[in-house]
């Protein structure tokens, strides 16, 4: 199809055609591609048959010797990053959480994408990578200090080598393309990987994290979940064309994965951290998957989302999937679903009770860890914020002035 | 009164709406942009109801990128357009500030004046609302140390809806600073009246002890911390700046000079923020006059902290009546 903007061109300079003076404005629409079926790498149909096919094949091999425990696996992994993530839902509803951001069927895109990688590669997430973080080993009540208000990150990043959440859209890229970079003058064979969305691949900082791990061929994963919204931007506000083959154009392969489909998000992201590892530079995954939730506990979809949509979208449950394939496969009996329902709830109380038992972080936390080498204003600042509250306790009352504001 | 017939009582935020949906109704130049205006009338429901109204050529729902938006909105201004964008939070300016400090505060004076950009942008800032981080940041004095912009702020729903009529019509760049706490505060909005001009300062309550000068968010702290002292016997005179560049000295000297005390509140950090310029300024202007030095109550040289912490960083009563209680000790 012809692209309108060219062929419909209008006189630019007849008189009177000054923009803004008349109404003929020419309209420039989006094709949109709702097709995305055919582009995507797929191992396992929403009723949970394995496929093979050509275009498949070359990623199938990262997956051939994965054993029915790895599949149980992933599936334990998917049932309790969701649980958990509907634990953190639901205390932000009792107060408990100033908000969440749910990730709400996109477990297969980040468990795939998180058990693929090695202990020794570096994670650069967003703020609702809670699946990955669960597949590095993060405490996941470490998660809801920021969503509570009680911290601005709350866990070391290298203790996991999972990065401190982004909210600042895209930023993170850069962040990994230079570690990456790192790890390659390094001579390590370790792998990055950055975490983003559909939205965010529109920001500068992305564009520019695409052309410096290109030039600098740095071993550098780039995961697009592309859940079709950004808040309540659908995915065409963002481009033209499929995402993954943005890549192309910066000179490395892009590929588009079906995100909910555990085992393809596994094997296509395996794939590319192999070619980080192998020297031969970026890649550009497009997980392509959906939110079924809100964009965060603040947004309202029904301003902008028809719930048939959604409805469509549970029918490709990635974790209904992967039950689907393992009862087929009479790689579980019932004690397995059983067991993991009690691990479930257990999980759930576990994060409730710990949420609860979260105490706000001691006033003086704010004048601390603002610089490493300390500042003489700071320090200042924090003499008088303590004299201040002293004067007001005994003010108020002498009797149990001692212990309140700490030290 | 035939006032009272065509005032309303408006939300802060309602008022910034009806004042964009007047100034689309009047103005075919006039274009809104920003990330999800459209549908959601965004996040804060600023732009409610515009884009069904105006359709999506002049509300237009951009692709997630704040420098495109301010970089393309100077472009339209080149091409004869006024947009109005929005930027979704204050600290997600940043990606923006390039284009707006490097470009849009500068070519007039580069093309010698040939070039005029009249662009508004609009951000909601400011905490108190218990957000995550990037959320709830004062960044005005970054953009007042940069010529070539234009930096207001409405307190109330009034000047919202006047001020910005007014910033949409200004030829200069304006960064329109929207106190999101106050944005659900109700005010009387007479869309008839004649409003005064957009760079003076207003006295919101008359004193004659000790003068506080506020912007945006602290002003009605600041009628409240008058309204405490008023009960201790002090007479207290609050001043709504309104504009932070340029900003209405005269006002400030005015009332100095019949106060002699000077309490400057605002919720970025004192280092290096407005309140270092007006006692600066002041100092100089009213030295004969002042009893006490010029004091300042904001926020600290330490990141915005986390939501359970936004009430020790952020000036309250208390702070700002300790000030008070250290300037009259003079
Ligand atoms: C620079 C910047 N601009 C705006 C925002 C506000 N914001 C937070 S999330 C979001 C949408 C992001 O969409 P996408 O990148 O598709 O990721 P998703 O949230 O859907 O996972 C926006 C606009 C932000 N955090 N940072």
């Amino acid at each position: 199809m012809t692209v309108e903007s060219t062929a419909a061109r209008k006189p630019r300079r007849s008189a009177g055609s000054k923009a803004g003076t008349t109404s003929t404005e020419r309209t420039t629409r989006t094709t949109a591609r709702k097709s995305a079926e055919p582009e995507l790498v797929q191992l396992l149909t929403p009723e949970g048959k394995r496929v093979k096919n050509a275009k498949n094949a070359e990623y199938a091999k990262y997956v051939a010797g994965v054993t029915p425990e790895e599949l149980r696996g992933l599936y334990r992994d998917m049932v309790l990053t969701r649980r958990f993530d509907a634990e953190a839902t639901a205390l932000q509803r009792q107060g408990e959480l100033g908000l969440w951001a749910s990730l709400l069927g996109q477990e297969a895109a980040q468990i795939g994408s998180g058990r693929a990688l090695r202990d020794d590669d570096y994670v650069f997430p967003t703020y609702r990578e809670h699946g990955v973080a669960w597949c590095r080993g993060v405490d996941p009540t470490n998660l809801l200090g920021m969503f509570r208000g009680v911290n601005n990150g709350g866990w070391d990043p290298n203790g996991n080598n999972f990065h401190l959440y982004t909210i600042v859209i895209g930023s993170q890229t850069l962040h990994a393309t230079g570690y990456a970079m790192g790890v390659a003058k390094d001579g390590a064979d370790s792998a990055v990987i950055a975490y983003f969305g559909d939205g965010a691949s529109s920001q500068g900082d992305v564009a520019e994290s695409f052309t410096f791990s290109a030039v600098y061929n740095a071993p550098v994963v780039f995961f697009c979940q592309n859940n079709q919204w950004a808040i309540s931007e659908p995915t065409e506000k963002q481009t033209r064309v499929p995402l993954y083959q943005r890549a192309q154009g910066y000179g490395f392969p892009g590929v588009r994965v079906d995100g909910n489909d555990v085992l393809a998000c596994l094997a296509v992201t395996r794939w590319a951290l192999d070619r980080a590892r192998d020297g031969e530079g970026p890649t550009l995954v497009e997980a392509y998957t959906y939110r079924m939730g809100a964009h965060t506990t603040s947004d309202d979809p029904t301003k902008y989302r028809a719930d048939e949509e959604r409805e469509a979208w549970e029918a490709k449950d990635p974790i209904l999937r992967l039950r689907r394939h393992l009862e087929a496969s009479n790689h579980t009996d019932e004690g397995f679903f059983a067991e993991l329902e009690v691990e479930s709830e257990a999980l759930g109380r576990r994060v409730r009770e710990a949420v609860r038992a979260m105490p706000d972080p001691d006033r003086f936390a704010i004048f601390e860890n603002v610089y490493a080498d300390g500042h003489a204003l700071v320090d200042e600042e924090r003499a008088q914020f303590a004299a201040y509250q002293a004067s007001f306790v005994t003010e108020s009352d002498s009797g149990f002035a001692a212990g309140s504001g700490g030290n | 009164m035939a006032e009272t017939v065509t005032s309303k009582n408006l939300a802060l935020a309602k008022a910034i709406n009806e004042s964009l949906r007047r100034a689309l109704e009047t103005d075919p130049k006039v274009l809104i942009m920003g990330e999800d205006v459209g549908k959601l009338g965004g996040v804060f429901r600023v732009t409610d109801g515009l884009q069904k109204d105006f359709g999506e050529s002049r509300v237009i729902d951009t692709p997630l990128a704040e420098s495109g938006i301010v970089g393309t909105a100077i472009g339209l201004a080149l091409r004869g357009y006024r947009p109005v964008v929005e930027i979704q939070f204050d600290g997600f300016v940043f990606p923006a500030y390039d284009q707006i400090v490097t470009q849009l505060a500068k070519m007039h004076a580069r093309s010698l004046g040939k070039v005029k950009l009249p662009v508004v942008v609009r951000i909601p800032y400011g905490g108190g609302i218990g957000a995550v981080e990037h959320h709830s940041e004062s960044p005005e004095a970054l953009f007042a140390h940069v010529s070539g912009l234009k930096i207001v702020s409405p307190s109330n729903a009034s000047d919202a809806y006047w001020m910005m009529q007014q910033a949409i019509q200004s030829d200069d760049p304006v960064i329109f600073f929207e106190p999101k706490r106050r944005y659900w505060d109700k005010g009387e909005v007479n869309p008839e009246a004649i409003p005064g001009p957009l760079h003076k300062a207003r006295v919101v309550r008359e004193g004659t002890d000790l003068t506080l000068v506020a912007y945006g968010p602290m002003v009605k702290l600041c009628q409240e911390v008058a309204a405490a002292a008023a009960e201790e016997g002090k007479n207290l005179e609050v001043l709504d700046l309104r504009s932070v560049s340029p900003m209405d000295f005269d006002a400030i000297q005015a009332s100095v000079e019949k106060t002699r005390r000077l309490v400057v509140v605002h919720e970025a950090p004192v280092f290096f923020g407005s309140g270092a310029e007006i006692a600066a300024r002041i100092t100089e202007r009213c030295f004969y006059h002042l009893e006490a030095p010029v004091l300042r109550v904001g926020g600290y040289h330490a990141p915005y902290p986390p939501a359970r912490l936004e009430e020790e960083y952020l000036p309250g009563l208390d702070r700002v009546l300790d000030a008070v209680d250290r300037a009259l000790a003079y």
